[in-house]
């Protein structure tokens, strides 16, 4: 089974499943020079956002950790801690932040 | 019409206080607090060259306190009172006829109210060779800093004449500087005053067996002196006995000359007479403290009646209804390391009561209570253990709830003691120095919306004087805070109500390896089965790292789940820079290392292109390596002979260490290879936050080992052990554990200390606001590390030999194994392309990070263009 990104109208085949450990994320560089961070969680559902980190301009933020809250998984910069919603991109801490997501499938 | 009003107009009343001792000052905040420094001019002659300290604590200054740090004295609250303080310029005399005191340096003051608060002067008996070179008294800072100066020169051995409260001070003092030390003590017992047979007896064993000598019921008859310094001293029953120092510790009388000279009355031993207003045979002079012979006919050599003393004259200043009758003689002091408390009448001179005592020599506890024929507490006296002297003082004079026995008995023989301060009543004092009652601190929770123990310190005084009363305070509040409905969620986030010593307990008895079965076992009912927080992932990766070995976990941090709790640190074994890029810090054991492996570094260096810098903790870090060179990089070091130096990891840093006896001309013992020994066996060990340490190889300090979590001095019997010092934002002096440890006793005693660190700690505690937050502080950790009072010890030790047994190189683990080294990758799909944005500029002959491109951030960029260095 692979992780797959939605690129306008082509699914982009990142990696295989396996490769993604739960809790964790991996950065995949897109074919337009972007890079974007995967995860994973515990049941299973995949997510993808942006891999900078807008506060501090880093690459980074597919190392940082989940976490959930209020029923939403969120991942934690691991620079400055700041959380985003993998869902939304939006920032749970700063409201006038949000970062892009990606649609992603497990095929 | 002036426009511009002096502070101080002209028919405002002056005060004179003669003598800014702790009493004195007390009596500064006492006529401040009342609004008087406003309306009156306040003139105060200090005849020491410092301002008011604590006198009390006066032998903390031997492990660690600086005279500064005694001060009672906040220059502000001078100033802002308008304060006249003249330090160094005692008062001469007093002209009562004119109301002018005038000062050694000739300066004339006028009062209208006049303060005598000038304390006492220590007896010195009348001995042949009591002025010879080598005599002392402890009752200054001047006195203990020509007493350090000397020993350092001329003494080995030292006497304190006097086994009293202050003559064991002085000889934990003499102990503190490292000389051989005898006590000698006319009574048959130590403390006689305060304590009674049983209790001297108790305090006796303790002591001898802390190595110091006591001779009791024997009078000094003479000093001996050779070509001018002391020499010895012949005692009353024959001995001779041979010492370098003798530091006179017999009792102190009042100080009344200024008062007998100028014609007030005094008494026939000693005193300045004065009534229940303080006032004396002069009704514009009034006598505090120590100088003072109260109404009740006594001097009072304590500070809590002082304290009172001061409160009454500024009182009656302010003409409030004041008066001062009498003070309770109750006491709890830890004279050298050993708990002594006495309350009420401890002597049993009360007609026909009787005694209930528990004793046992062997831990060196005794406790009595003396019980009145109706069935009430009339006092007591606890040596060794005076844990229940909170309670016990409050409730003298009533019948105590449950049965005597039951309040003697130690925690966990038979029936526990189930006594609080919720049993108290209201008007119980529960902080005698400043006579707070325990209705008083209720009011401050429920009425001044304090919520913790420092506010209410801060609102009602209570707990900052001698602070034998705080962990009561302690109780009082949170019993107040449960009572009115707050409600105070411990736990560590939102996934886990426990706190994080709760969740270690648990993980390690039910040896439990997953974070996920923790959470959806022991975690809030919502969080079960969730994803968690980054908050509780790495505190519960971080307790199963510790307890790896023991609970059966992997002891590799990033096998299995374990991974992906790790912070991004811990995850790729290196630190996270600001552009995303990692540093690397090779392990450099007690910061020695040879010009070979010095050598590999400069390469590694060299051909990775990283930033070099020499860190705090004596080691090499690199910086600028891309998360796929981190693994070229450790090969080379591995190779040569590194381990990881896990900087990166909420565990042991570095242990430091100057050069020690080898090279060092003060040197006295090889600091070096304890060093090295200490960072060898504790490499790798999980906490909960960052440990530092250092290895100084004499009291000169180089290593500045007194600011590390664990700190060790070299002495020329052995080791001293501080702990519990930091840097950083919040710098403290550590506190010294123990004395003169052998290297053996040395390691069990760290062994022990950290693990009941990484037992107790909260998340991202370092061990300094461990040690201030924990119940009973530093003496409660002593208690349960030294003394063993918790019977934790053995366990302690065998998690330690534990951890040491099963200690792996986490960066060889990693690259010799190729899933491991997986991860190691900037793109999952592009395993060979660096990360772009992780870019460098030059600086003084090496690199920076290229900042301005992250603010270019996500646009689209092309490769080939960005993958530079």
């Amino acid at each position: 089974m692979s992780v797959q990104l939605r690129l306008k109208d082509d699914w982009f085949e990142v990696c295989d499943r396996a490769q993604l450990q739960p809790g964790r994320g991996i950065a995949a560089l897109l074919p337009d020079g972007r890079q974007a961070a995967l995860f994973i969680d515990r049941e299973g559902r995949a997510y993808a956002i942006d891999n900078r980190d807008p506060f501090t301009g880093a690459a980074v933020l597919s190392r940082g950790l989940l976490g959930a809250a209020g029923g939403r998984t969120f991942v934690a910069s691991p620079l400055l801690k700041q959380r985003f919603d993998l869902e939304t991109g939006r920032c749970l801490d700063d409201d006038s932040v949000t970062v892009e997501t990606h649609t992603v499938r497990l095929a | 019409m002036p426009t511009d009003t002096p502070r101080h107009s002209a028919h405002d009343n002056t005060i004179v206080l003669v003598g800014h001792g702790m009493v004195g000052q007390r009596f500064l905040e006492a006529i401040a607090a009342r609004g008087l420094t406003a309306t009156h001019r306040v003139v105060v002659l200090c005849e020491e060259p410092r301002p008011a300290y604590d006198r009390v604590q006066l032998t903390s200054y031997f492990s660690g306190r600086t005279p500064d740090e005694l001060s009672l004295t906040d220059p502000e609250f001078i100033e802002q009172h308008g304060i006249e303080l003249y330090v160094g310029d005692p008062a001469e005399s007093v002209d009562r006829e004119a109301k002018t005191v005038t000062a050694r340096s000739g300066q004339t003051f006028a009062y209208d109210t006049l303060v005598l608060a000038t304390g006492s002067f220590p007896f010195v008996p009348p001995v042949p060779g009591k002025d010879i070179t080598g005599c002392f008294v402890y009752r200054t800072i001047e006195d203990l800093l020509a007493i350090e100066e000397y020993a350092k020169t001329y003494a080995k051995t030292g006497a304190v004449v006097g086994g009293g409260l202050l003559g064991l001070e002085a000889a934990g003092a003499l102990r503190g500087l490292g000389l051989d030390t005898h006590v000698v003590e006319f009574a048959p017992r130590l403390m006689p005053v305060q304590v009674d047979e049983g209790g001297g007896a108790a305090l006796l064993r303790t002591i001898t067996g802390m190595g110091l000598t006591v001779h009791t019921g024997v009078g000094t008859q003479e000093i001996i002196g050779t070509q001018g310094a002391v020499s010895g001293m012949k005692l009353s029953d024959g001995q001779e006995l041979a010492t370098d120092l003798v530091v006179f510790s017999a009792g102190v009388r009042p100080r009344d000359q200024l008062a007998r000279d100028c014609g007030l009355t005094v008494g026939e031993r000693g005193g300045i007479t004065v009534d229940e207003q303080c006032r004396t045979s002069d009704p514009a002079v009034y006598a505090i403290g120590e100088c003072a012979l109260a109404s009740d006919g006594r001097v009072y050599g304590l500070v809590a009646p002082g304290y009172e003393m001061a409160e009454t004259v500024a009182g009656s200043i302010a003409a409030e209804e004041s008066s001062f009758t009498g003070a309770d003689l109750s006491t709890k002091l830890k004279l050298l390391g050993v708990d002594v408390a006495s309350f009420g009448d401890a002597h049993g001179a009360t007609p026909d009561c009787l005694d209930v005592v528990y004793s046992d020599s062997r831990s060196g506890t005794y406790k009595k209570l003396v019980i009145g024929a109706g069935g009430e507490l009339l006092g007591g006296v606890l040596v060794g253990d005076a844990e229940a002297y909170g309670v016990l003082r409050p409730l003298t004079g009533s019948v105590p709830p449950v049965s005597p026995e039951q309040l003697v008995l130690p925690a966990g023989a038979g029936a526990p003691v189930a006594i609080g301060p919720s049993s108290l009543p209201d008007s119980a004092v529960i902080c005698s120095c400043h006579n707070v009652t325990k209705g008083t601190i209720r009011g401050a929770v429920t009425e001044h919306s304090c919520t913790t123990v420092p506010e209410v310190k801060k609102c009602t005084k209570a707990g900052t004087g001698c602070g034998s009363c705080v962990k009561v305070l302690g109780q009082l509040v949170n019993d107040e805070l449960e009572a009115s409905g707050v409600e105070v969620d411990k736990g560590l986030c939102g996934c886990f109500g426990q706190t994080r010593q709760e969740l270690y307990e648990i993980v390690h008895t039910l040896r439990i390896t997953s974070y996920r079965q923790l959470l959806d076992t022991h975690g809030r009912e919502a969080a079960r089965g969730t994803e968690g927080c980054e908050t509780c992932k790495p505190t519960v990766g971080s307790i199963i790292a510790s307890l790896a070995p023991t609970i059966g976990a992997d002891g590799y941090v990033l096998e299995g789940e374990q991974a992906a709790l790790q912070d991004t640190n811990d995850h790729f074994l290196a630190n996270l820079q600001k552009n995303g890029s990692y540093s690397v810090v090779p392990r450099i054991p007690g910061g020695e290392i040879t010009p070979d492996k010095l050598i590999v570094i400069g390469e590694v260096a060299r051909d990775f292109g990283l930033y070099t810098k020499i860190t705090g903790g004596q080691r090499i870090d690199m910086f600028g390596a891309r998360v796929e060179q981190l693994p070229l990089i450790w090969t080379r070091l591995v190779d040569a002979g590194f381990e990881s130096g896990h900087a990166y990891g909420k565990s042991l840093r570095t242990v430091k260490s100057c050069v020690g006896q080898t090279w060092c001309r003060y040197g006295v013992q090889d600091s070096v290879r304890m060093a090295i020994d200490l960072e060898l066996r504790y490499r790798g060990l999980r906490s909960p936050h960052k440990l530092k340490s250092a290895v100084s190889g004499c009291a000169r300090e180089c290593a500045e080992a007194q600011s590390k979590d664990f700190g060790v001095i070299a002495t020329s019997s052995g080791w001293n052990l501080y702990v519990g010092g930091n840097g950083g934002a919040t710098p403290r002096h550590a506190d010294l554990l123990a004395q003169d440890l052998s290297d053996a006793e040395l390691v069990r005693l760290i062994d022990r200390f950290l693990m009941f660190y990484i037992r107790t700690a909260d998340r991202l505690e370092r061990t300094s606001t461990w040690l201030e937050r924990i119940e009973g502080s530093l003496d409660h950790v002593r208690d349960v590390v030294v003394h063993d009072s918790l019977g934790l010890c053995d366990e302690l030790e065998a998690l330690m030999a534990d951890h040491v047994a099963h200690y792996r190189d986490e960066w060889s683990e990693t690259i010799n194994d190729p899933e491991r080294l997986a991860r190691f990758v900037s793109f999952v799909n592009a395993p060979d392309v660096p990360d772009p944005t992780v870019s460098f500029v030059p600086e003084r002959d090496q690199i920076k990070p290229d900042l301005p491109l992250l603010t270019i951030g996500s646009r689209p960029r092309d490769l080939e263009g960005a993958a530079s260095r």
